[in-house]
């Protein structure tokens, strides 16, 4: 327990968050994809957050170890389909399969993430300031 | 006056200790706002001091037989769960403005703690030296 720490803390932040900025980057460049099959369709994907519980601490007391990414998941939203004969894409029945991705969901959560982003980097600022003023204690 | 640390610089080595676990805790609800069900923390700073500066609050349970669960351990620790003030969809009670607020609220807090520590051993040092720099 220390200072320390939390650079451990804010930087798992930043990291959960750099994540989850990556998969709305991949989500917004495959908006317009389209596929010649429900499932070969691209599903709008999405992280998922769970707090660090401290391993030897395992009381309610434990103060948590910030956060992990336990994996990606794909949206289970309805594939769109478009009739459109003349794509090469299209199957015998001429429809082609776009992705389900929603850029307005997408562009909110890229606000959103960039702005938690931030927050870690201020939390990571002000314990360094912390610690050199500590360090100059009695100077 | 023996030249203990504690009895030193008195009450503020504890409260320095408190505004750093408070500063990481603090932190942890910063890192986890966006986790789904993750329920916002903070320190009790009243309840923390008290059992720091040795008065108790409240009577300890008593433990007359073995395995029993005294209270002893829990009041020291003073962690305690946030009150949201506004519900979120997915059970997060983590308020990004009010943390910050918070944090920065306790940088200046642990500041203050540092420099009433400077300010003893200034004059420590100037008792030391008679004056003369």
């Amino acid at each position: 327990m220390s200072l320390f720490s939390i650079f451990n803390v804010a930087g798992s932040g930043m990291a959960a968050q750099s994540l989850r900025l990556n998969t709305v980057a991949s989500n917004l460049a495959n908006a317009d994809s389209v596929s010649s099959t429900p499932e070969g369709a691209y599903r709008s994907r999405e992280p998922l957050f769970a707090a660090v519980k401290n391993a030897q601490d395992s009381g309610s007391n434990a103060v948590g170890e910030g956060v992990q990414v336990l994996g990606v998941t794909e949206s289970q939203a309805a594939i769109p389909s478009r009739y459109e004969p003349g794509n090469p894409l299209a199957d015998a029945d001429g429809y082609v399969y776009s992705s389900n991705v929603n850029p307005v969901d997408e562009l909110v959560n890229m606000i959103s993430a960039s702005r938690s982003y931030q927050n870690n980097v201020e939390v990571m600022n002000s314990p360094r300031q912390l610690m050199q003023k500590t360090l100059d204690l009695g100077k | 006056m023996t030249l203990t640390p504690d009895n030193l610089f008195g009450i503020h080595t504890r409260a320095l200790d408190l505004w750093q676990r408070r500063t990481e805790v603090l932190a942890n609800n910063l890192a986890n706002a966006d986790t789904p069900g993750y329920l916002a923390r903070d320190v009790d700073f009243r309840k923390v001091l008290a059992a720091a500066g040795g008065g108790a609050d409240g009577l300890p349970l008593q433990t007359t037989t073995a395995g029993q669960i005294g209270n002893a351990g829990q009041a020291a620790d003073g962690l305690a769960y946030r009150v949201p003030s506004q519900p979120s969809m997915d059970g997060n009670t983590v308020d990004a403005q009010a943390e910050q607020a918070a944090f920065a609220a306790n940088g200046v807090h642990y500041q203050a703690s540092l420099s009433f520590i400077t300010a003893q051993i200034r004059m420590l040092r100037t008792a030391i030296s008679g004056g003369q720099s």
